[in-house]
């Protein structure tokens, strides 16, 4: 009964009560939104590769070989000859090795040389593999295969022409050996949409007239330049897969002790870690803020309440005489308190659902991260209930108030 | 001083056939408000001696400021008297704790105000059921509280839908029917007016003075009615000055 009456003490306040509480809401599915995306962008970013076991590179930083093979960020120290990557390649635990060689540009973007097999091994997203959207993979020396960022900025379609510039923000273009768009990879949310892949081969082909970064003055018919054995001298780093995952560690351990050339070799997953708490610092401010928000949501509330006790210390004195204790009293109004939050919280939470519903493909498609819709996790729960619970500790304070007028006024309100 | 019509008090009442206890008896009642200076801090009541028997009615005569909320006040057990005896019922409030004090008052004693009386967003059988819920006991006379619901309000007029309606739909004179029916429910042996009519014009005051009356008689309450208007007084077993029975002291 006491509840039912509170309810209908709030239904009769609907206006202020609806105010409060759709703030609460906001509070709420802004504070349960950032938490999505937090954890989303976390999945995603954890997800950018997956199905490769180590990452080998010349001797640097974990974060930083991280950065510069997969975000594509930065620029390797150092290059890996090609036969130390044939020595690892040739390893009886490796399954698989992919090379990649970065250093080229095309516009914004950066171009990657790789072999076909690239395709096949790189998996994000817990194993997802490449798709092309339109188009096929490397067939040809001067193809290329664009991410869907890269097609969506320039404009590109299959069999549009593309030309390599040497080198990042440089004016040297590649214009003597000019590429064809052969395939476009469907989005992934990962570096790979940003990148233009070329053949490893192709990479040697337009530096064939160059030497120690600097264009000599012969130009090499592309004729004859097909005819070529094409092998590359270095790469930037490769991917590796192992046989058994029990070997992984006596790998990293062989590779980093490479006594030809200093290598190092990394565990994605655990890189990812180590970036994600340098990248992770924002994301907690962003939780800060939110929760504050929710605070000055349930401010407001204590307020409103506040406001309200004067002109409710008729009804107080009403329960009172009807035999209701001071504690009572208290206990209504916390419990009132506890009634908005929970609505708020409520509502709050169907907005998140409904805001996710509605910009999950738009998020997806602009930033990459995909969010789960699903039914509220544990801390999710946890949040809400914490929540009620804030607002019952709020609301003590005009609560107490109420005890101490009720206490105060009895049943006999002097106005 | 001694009392006319009650036997004196428990103690002294061994007969097995004596004289029910008094419904309420004040007896040396002291009583000053905390907090000298503030509000009505300072402001004080004496009470030597006042009784009601039981199923008498007694209207108490008292302009503003002359204490009758402060008598109320003690008689309904909000405060508790610094000396003296408050007696409802033969129990002694200054005997109870706090809060068996508020406990008490929704068990045995039954409140309307001059106006603004019920929970307007609450429906009337809600309203009427307010003290069981803190009256166990009461409660358990008042039976089926939805049929005894259906039946105060149409014993005091009120329209037969009228338990579903919200309590602040309804008009002043409907309104101070319901908080009739409010406190009668489940029989409450006391009940304690304060201006009940005021906000009545004369014709809904009599009409409501004659409902209020049948059903108190026919419940066995006795009835205290605190009014500034003398006119009032046919009704009643007797009329009582409250510069009689108590004496207002201002800043003792």
């Amino acid at each position: 009964m006491i509840l039912r009456l509170a309810i209908g003490s709030l239904f009769a306040r609907a206006l202020t009560v609806g105010m409060t509480v759709l703030a609460i809401a906001l509070s709420v599915a802004l504070f349960l939104g950032v938490e999505k995306l937090r954890t989303g962008a976390r999945a995603s970013f954890a997800d950018t590769i997956s199905g490769t076991d180590l990452i080998v590179g010349a001797r640097s930083g974990s974060v930083q070989l991280l950065l510069y093979s997969v975000f594509r960020i930065g620029n390797a120290t150092n290059n890996v000859s090609w036969e130390s990557y044939q020595d690892i390649a040739s390893r009886p635990e490796v399954d698989w090795a992919v090379p990649i060689s970065l250093g080229d540009s095309h516009r914004e973007f950066r171009v990657m040389g790789t072999t076909p097999e690239f395709f096949r091994r790189y998996e994000y997203r817990g194993g997802r593999s490449l798709d092309f959207a339109e188009g096929r993979g490397l067939d040809d020396l001067y193809d290329a295969v664009i991410g869907a960022d890269v097609a969506a900025a320039l404009g590109y379609e299959v069999g549009d022409p593309i030309v390599v510039s040497h080198g990042l923000a440089s004016f040297t273009d590649h214009d003597d050996q000019p590429f064809r768009v052969a395939g476009i990879t469907a989005r992934t949310g990962t570096p790979v949409d940003r990148t233009v892949i070329v053949s490893l081969q192709a990479i040697e082909a337009i530096h064939v007239d160059w030497r120690g970064g600097g264009k000599t003055g012969a130009t090499t018919p592309v004729e004859a330049i097909r005819a070529m054995e094409l092998t590359p001298t270095a790469i930037t780093a490769a991917l590796v897969g192992v046989k058994s995952r029990l070997r992984i560690f006596t790998l990293q351990r062989w590779i980093n002790e490479y006594p030809e050339e200093p290598l190092l070799a990394i565990l994605p997953g655990v890189a990812l870690q180590e970036l994600w708490a340098i990248v992770g610092v924002a994301e907690t401010a962003l939780v800060g803020v939110s929760a504050m928000v929710v605070l000055t949501a349930l401010l407001g509330m204590t307020a409103m309440i506040f406001s309200t006790l004067n002109e409710r210390r008729r009804e107080m004195a009403i329960w009172r005489a009807m035999g209701a204790r001071p504690a009572t009293i208290l206990g209504l109004l916390v419990l009132e308190a506890m009634l908005m939050a929970a609505a708020g919280a409520a509502l709050g939470a169907a907005l998140l659902y409904a805001g996710l519903a509605a910009g999950r493909p738009l998020i997806d498609a602009a930033f990459g991260i995909w969010l789960p819709i699903e039914p509220p996790n544990a801390r999710e729960l946890w949040t809400l209930a914490a929540v009620i619970g804030a607002a019952a500790l709020a609301s003590l304070l005009p609560a107490l108030r109420a005890y101490r007028l009720s206490l105060a006024d009895g049943m006999m309100v002097r106005t | 001083m001694s009392r006319p019509e009650p036997a004196p008090g428990p103690a002294l009442a061994p007969a097995p056939r004596a004289e029910p206890r008094p419904a309420l008896a004040l007896r040396d009642v002291a009583f000053a408000w905390p907090g000298a200076g503030r509000g009505r801090g300072g402001f004080g009541l004496r009470c030597p001696d006042f009784s009601l028997a039981q199923g008498e009615s007694v209207l108490l005569l008292g302009a503003s400021g002359s204490g009758k909320s402060t008598l109320l006040s003690l008689i309904c057990g909000i405060v508790a008297a610094d000396a003296g005896v408050v007696a409802v019922a033969g129990t002694d409030l200054r005997g109870l704790s706090a809060g068996a004090r508020d406990r008490f008052r929704a068990e045995r004693i039954g409140v309307i105000f001059q106006q603004f009386n019920l929970l307007p967003y609450a429906s009337v059988s809600d309203n009427i059921q307010l003290p069981l819920r803190f009256a166990p006991e009461r409660r358990a006379r008042a039976g089926d509280g939805a049929a005894e619901v259906r039946r105060l309000c149409a014993a005091l007029g009120l329209p037969a839908d009228a338990p579903e309606i919200p309590a602040g739909r309804l008009s002043v004179g409907q309104q101070q029917r319901v908080a009739v029916a409010r406190a009668l429910i489940g029989r409450p042996g006391l009940i304690v007016a304060d201006e009940p009519t005021s906000a009545l014009d004369a014709a809904a005051q009599d009409a409501f003075l004659g409902l209020l009356f049948g059903q108190a008689e026919a419940a066995g309450s006795s009835l205290l009615m605190v009014s500034h208007d003398p006119r009032l007084g046919k009704r009643f077993d007797r009329v009582v000055r409250i510069e009689d029975i108590a004496a207002a002291e201002r800043n003792p």
